[in-house]
């Protein structure tokens, strides 16, 4: 599983993937997946940009990963890839993942020394990450 | 078995279509039979009906109908279906053959022909012993058929050769070979498609009808042929709903069937026709998303299906082609008109089939790497006696074997090792190659940027495994930069690290050079043992060695490229190399900046330059340059020190040259600007870095601009962005972020010192010779040379203005058109220190309004800067720009007026009347009227000699000075009905002006008049200016005729209590014409002061026209009355009274 978070240009703030053997395959997933997000948020940003869902659900299929997105409203994308075999996580699980993801997220964005575009190096951003990760696994 | 063994047999991916065959034609050598086959395969459109046609010879052998087998009770299916049956069905067994035959109805030789024909069809039926397939005859006529039913001989002998042929009605035609041939063909290739409709509607019946003999037990394999079978035919009877029917339960019944390692692969190739086929029908009938959901149920249901360990690359190679197929099958329906949508495009599953392709590539080489003694097995154990599998994914070994176990074990591992031995021979990459490029084409539609990226890293990659460097690095530096501006430092690390390896594997110097600086650099993820690695092999390259190798490559092209890079050693051109550092993120930063965004030009030019490495060792370089825009300058930033060989190897930390990890570097530069610069701008266009030595091999990082790499934007942002306290590290060092650049400065001139002060004294007034004082204080310390002044009205605003200002240096001339409106370089001379200098400049608006005007001095002065002795030009505009309004001195009005101070509107000739003339003063300075006068027209006259009564008056504002002249108007010729009166001018001047300056002129135009001539105007003569009480007054009045006729006129006087008079009170006469008639009245006043004299009525009875107010206006109606001084008094009684010198009455 892992966990990206990238902002408004798509750079990325936040990579942590577990396993850590094949950590490439899922950056480059999680990059991918970034198209798919892109589209999405200009698709809906020209119909109703106040009455936005964050949570955009389930990006594409793949054979071997479930790729998940989020935006928010400034445009910072969340990204969590999960095996397809695992299926404890529903809809809702992966829902509330990202709920959680975001209210940290803001929380680092609150830290008056967090310079917003630097990469992320809060510890309770990095404790939620892992307790997520524990969870999913 | 062919390397294509996966492909799906052309015969599945076909769209099956009606055979008919047709026989008795004669195509090479009969002209007709040829025009008839051209109209049955020509144009084979979409309207017309799906029938595939061939030409056979009418003794043609069809396959053999096998034995009916009348009981399934022992029969045990060898496999699920034969690999010859989709083509014997599209291709060999017709549903129909039709024979043609030419014969006319009323053939001579009828007899004999219709028993030929029968023949004929007899042939046919015998070679189609066993089958179902019908017969048809075509008669080709020559003649138009009759309408049906008239042709009495037709319909007899059609139904003898139907008789002789044993044919039905409807299995009998007529061909007229005439001109509507297609019409006819058209007509009997659908009665054909009917007849073939029927074949395949009983051939589906036959097949069904089996079932009830089969047995779940040992007959499922055929349960699932049979379902094919029924599907395929109906495909066949183009209903493709009841096909699709069909092949759902064969895939429901496939899966049904016992899998174990010996069949699973002829299980999933039958899988994967069934699914092609539902897979296909399903976008045919335009319903994609069940042909996805089919797709994916098949995969689920597959992918578990491994089949036998020691080939497991047969598994991947399967599963690569299910999606490749699905994929093609995805990408011809939006072809024809299905749209696609970006998470759901067939880009996805090449992407995947290259994928499993990849993991069989894999598996092929554990499974496959034999050891070099081990021999492909003989006899082959994948040949067969036809050379074909009779059953579709059999092994040619064991065909037919349907039983858990393998029959023999040892032909078993035999086969297996030939299947291995064959993979070893597969070109994976080149496969996995298309796949990958077929999937970018995809993604490149479906707006997936990062996608494709990807992709094209994969067949980067895997060029880079082919051997093929060439194509690899081209694409790999291709997706580069996305990578590099999105910021992916982890993704970007591993492309260069491939990148490298290729480029140092096909001796590629300044891409090896390239990737080595940025993989050394701060967007490298890699770590520092690695850096370190890839920093010693990049010096050894700027040494002009051979670098060490990279790790994980391919041996026998390590050893080429070590040949490569040894043949590059000898190479003496072709080693100097310019990197732009924009493109990439290399691990020597640079900043550039001018230390002011301009300096004056006597002062210097300072300019520093910034180094940082970010790499583990140090760096030596041996050039820095700056290029500037103006090149002249170039000279002065440059720092150069030619590296030793020892110095790159070991360089010093402490040497100026030498760049220490994580340190900034400081270069100052300084020049003097050149005097032609001043005004313009100098640019870092370029900065340059070198590095190696120039004899061997050097390198140039080049900056663009003031330096700043494919990363440093965001850097800059942030650092900006960053609240980090600014710590002020140790002595010299400085904080790499706190640096920013300043690519430009300005040139400007140098400040001038010396002062220019105006004095003037606004407002101006309108056409005076306005005069401004400037003062030209030098606060310099040597000699101001050449100083100039501009001085006048500021250029750019209304263009009137221009032409309404004059401006001029000399007061005592006039300053007229001529001058212009700004006096440019004035030459003032030289200034000594402190020396003061006046200039008087006179200004002449000629209208009103507001101007601003510019004063500007500029002067030379040598200076010396940094031991250079410099002129420039210092340059003097008064802090503002003075706005000086202008206003009108005076307002004059000009108006006339009878001689009893009343309006007059129009003139009489020779009747005396007053010009009236009023100067109000608008000035706020005192005016001093010099003088004033009139200008009489020619025919304008005045009555005595004009004077000026307002010369050497002052006015001040808003007081006003008037004046009035007498004037008469001499009788006009006829015609002429206006008369231009003259002019009024007045000289005047300002109080406060010296006595040299010239009055100035202002010039009025008295209104035109129109004088009316008057033809008896009375008038009085001798009246005195005043009277005494009870002294007699004598009073005469004149009337004169100036008409041409004699006018009687009556004249009458009214009494008046002032008055007693004497003379006629009222009286007629007669005037003659040009006689003057006098008339004299004795008044005889008898009260003092102003009193009316008594009314004299004048009527004329011949002009009615003229009312007797019009005669009365020319006398004059008052007198002052004195009173009698007593008798022992002689001075004249004073009287106050007003005279005015006009009241002279009379001529």
């Amino acid at each position: 599983m892992s966990v990206i978070t990238a902002d408004l240009r798509n750079y990325p703030l936040y990579i942590r993937s577990v396993p850590t053997q094949n950590e490439l395959k899922f950056h480059y997933t999680v990059h991918t997946s970034l198209d798919v997000v892109e589209e999405k948020v200009s698709a809906v940003g020209k119909a109703l940009p106040d009455q936005r869902e964050l949570y955009l659900g389930l990006l594409y299929p793949t054979e071997d990963y479930k790729v998940y997105g989020y935006v928010t409203n400034s445009k910072v994308k969340f990204v969590i890839v999960v095996d397809s075999s695992n299926t404890s996580l529903r809809d809702n699980e992966i829902r509330s993942m990202f709920r959680k993801l975001h209210s940290s997220f803001t929380d680092v964005m609150c830290n008056p020394f967090y310079n917003p575009g630097d990469t992320i190096q809060s510890k309770s951003f990095d404790s939620i990450v892992s307790a997520m990760m524990v969870q999913s696994s | 078995m062919s390397p294509t063994q996966w492909d799906l047999p052309p015969e599945l991916c076909c769209r099956p279509m009606a055979f008919v065959a047709l026989t008795g034609l004669d195509v090479v050598y009969n002209a007709v039979h040829r025009a008839i086959w051209d109209a049955f395969c020509a144009n084979r459109r979409a309207d017309r009906v799906p029938i595939s046609f061939k030409v056979l010879p009418g003794d043609h052998e069809y396959p053999k109908c096998r034995t009916k087998r009348t009981s399934y009770e022992w029969y045990i299916p060898k496999g699920i279906l034969k690999t010859g049956w989709m083509n014997k069905h599209l291709n060999l067994v017709p549903a129909l053959v039709v024979l043609f035959y030419e014969l006319d109805w009323d053939d001579a030789q009828w007899k004999e022909k219709q028993s030929e024909c029968a023949t004929k069809v007899e042939i046919v039926r015998t070679s189609l012993q066993g089958r179902n397939t019908k017969v048809a005859v075509v008669l080709i006529q020559k003649k138009t058929p009759l309408p049906p039913g008239e042709d009495v001989v037709a319909s007899e002998r059609a139904a003898a050769l139907c008789n002789a042929c044993d044919l039905s009605g409807k299995s009998l035609f007529v061909l007229p070979h005439t001109d509507h041939l297609v019409g006819y063909i058209i007509r009997l290739e659908n009665a054909f498609y009917e007849h073939a409709q029927t074949y395949y509607y009983n051939e589906i019946r036959r097949v069904k009808s089996h079932k009830e003999f089969l047995n779940k037990t040992t007959h499922q394999l055929l349960f699932v042929r049979h379902q094919f079978k029924t599907g395929f035919f109906s495909e066949l009877k183009q209903d493709t709903q009841n096909a699709l029917k069909h092949y759902r339960s064969a895939y429901g019944l496939i899966h049904e069937l016992r899998a174990h390692e010996t069949n699973m692969l002829e299980i999933k190739t039958l899988a994967g026709f069934i699914n092609y086929k539902i897979c296909r029908l399903c976008f045919q009938h335009n319903t994609p998303l069940d042909a996805i959901a089919q797709f994916r149920k098949h995969i689920d249901l597959c992918k578990k299906k491994l089949g036998s360990g020691d080939l497991a690359f047969e598994h991947t190679a399967w599963m690569s082609k299910q999606f490749q197929s699905f994929g093609d099958l995805f990408d011809e329906a939006i072809k024809l008109g299905l749209t696609a949508i970006q998470t759901q495009n067939p880009g996805f599953y090449y992407q995947q089939a290259a994928c499993y392709a990849q993991e069989r590539k894999q598996q092929a080489s554990q499974f496959c790497s034999h050891e070099p003694n081990v021999t492909y097995p003989l006899p082959d154990p994948l040949e067969t006696l036809s050379g074909v599998l009779d059953f579709y994914g059999q092994r040619a070994w064991r065909q037919g074997h349907q039983s858990i176990d393998p029959p023999d074990p040892d032909r078993e591992k035999q086969g297996v090792l030939a299947l291995q031995m064959k993979e070893r021979s597969v070109q994976h990459s080149e496969l996995i190659i298309a796949l990958l490029s077929n999937a970018v084409a995809q993604f490149k539609k479906y707006k997936c940027p990062r996608m494709k990226s990807h992709l094209m890293v994969q067949m980067g990659e895997e060029y880079f495994h082919a051997k093929e460097y060439t194509k690899a690095l081209k694409l790999l530096d291709y997706v580069m930069c996305d990578y590099r501006t999105e910021r992916w430092w982890s993704l970007l690390t591993s492309i260069l690290g491939t990148a490298l390896k290729c480029s140092y594997l096909t001796g590629h110097v300044k891409d090896y050079i390239t990737y080595s600086m940025e993989l050394v650099g701060r967007a490298s993820t890699l770590r520092e043992d690695q850096k370190s690695r890839i920093e010693k092999n990049l010096i050894r390259v700027l040494m002009n060695e051979v670098p060490e190798e990279e790790p994980n490559c391919d041996a026998g092209s390590v050893r080429a490229a070590q040949g490569l890079w040894g043949e590059r050693l000898t190479l003496a051109a072709g080693n100097e190399f310019t990197i732009e550092v924009q493109d990439c993120v290399p691990f020597i930063q640079c900043k550039a900046r001018f230390l002011s965004p301009s300096f004056h030009v006597d002062e210097p030019v300072q300019l520093h330059v910034y180094l940082r490495a970010d790499c583990p060792h140090p760096v030596r370089f041996a050039k820095l340059g700056v290029s500037l825009s103006n090149q002249e300058y170039n000279q002065y930033c440059l720092v150069e020190e030619a590296c030793k060989v020892k110095d790159i190897l070991e360089p010093s930390s402490q040497e100026n040259m030498c760049l220490v990890p994580g340190k900034t570097r400081k270069y100052c530069f300084k020049f003097v600007a050149k005097t032609e610069d001043v005004g313009r701008k100098i640019e870092i266009t370029h900065v340059d870095l070198m590095l190696g030595v120039e004899s061997g091999r050097c390198v140039y990082l080049n900056w663009r601009g003031g330096g700043g790499d494919a990363a440093s934007a965001h850097e800059a942002l942030q650092a900006s962005r960053s609240f980090k306290r600014r710590t002020r590290l140790p002595g010299q060092q400085l904080e790499w972020d706190t640096v920013s650049v300043q690519a430009s400065t300005m040139v400007i001139s140098r400040v001038p010192r010396i002062s220019v002060q105006l004095r003037h004294e606004p407002p101006a007034l309108t056409n005076e010779m306005y005069c401004m004082t400037i003062t030209i204080q030098s606060e310099e310390d040597t000699v101001a040379r050449d100083v100039c002044l501009t001085a006048g009205l500021k250029p750019g605003q209304d263009a009137n203005l221009t032409q309404t200002t004059h401006v001029t240096l000399d007061s005592s001339e006039g300053c007229d058109d001529a001058h212009p409106a700004l006096l440019t370089d004035i030459v003032v001379g030289d200034l000594q220190p402190g020396q003061k200098m006046e200039k008087k400049l006179y200004v002449r608006c000629v209208n009103t309004g507001s101007r601003i005007f510019l004063f500007h001095v500029s002067y030379a002065i040598s200076s010396t800067v940094e031991g250079k002795d410099i002129a420039c030009k210092c340059h003097k505009v008064r802090d503002e720009t003075v706005t000086i309004d202008t206003v009108v001195p005076f307002e004059v009005a000009v108006k006339f007026v009878s001689t009893k101070f009343e309006h007059l509107e129009r003139v009489y000739v020779d009747v005396p009347f007053l010009l009236m003339v009023d100067i109000l003063s608008a000035s706020p300075w005192p005016v001093h009227l010099v003088d004033s006068q009139i200008q009489l027209a020619s025919n304008m006259a005045a009555v005595d000699l004009p004077q000026s009564q307002v010369a050497a008056v002052v006015l001040q504002t808003g007081e006003c000075a008037s004046e009035c002249f007498s004037l008469k108007c001499p009788p006009v010729q006829n015609g002429t009905s206006t008369v231009a009166a003259g002019h009024y001018l007045i000289s005047w001047k300002r109080c406060v002006h010296p006595l040299t300056c010239q009055p100035l002129l202002i010039i009025v135009t008295v209104p035109v008049v129109l004088p009316l001539s008057h033809p008896l105007p009375p008038r009085t003569s001798e009246l005195p200016s005043f009277g005494r009480v009870r002294e007699s007054l004598p009073v005469w009045y004149h009337i004169e005729n100036r008409t041409g006729m004699v006018q009687e006129v009556d004249v009458s006087v009214e009494p008046s209590d002032a008055f007693m008079f004497s003379g006629l009170k009222q009286v007629r006469m007669r005037i003659l014409p040009g006689s003057v008639q006098e008339m004299v009245y004795n008044f005889y006043p008898l009260m003092a002061g102003y009193q009316n004299l008594p009314l004299l009525n004048v009527s004329v009875l011949r002009l009615p026209s003229i009312p007797s107010q019009l005669l009365q206006r020319f006398l004059p109606t008052r007198i002052f009355i004195k009173v009698r001084p007593p008798l022992h008094q002689h001075e004249p009684f004073l009287t106050l009274c007003y005279v005015m010198h006009y009241i002279h009455t009379g001529c």
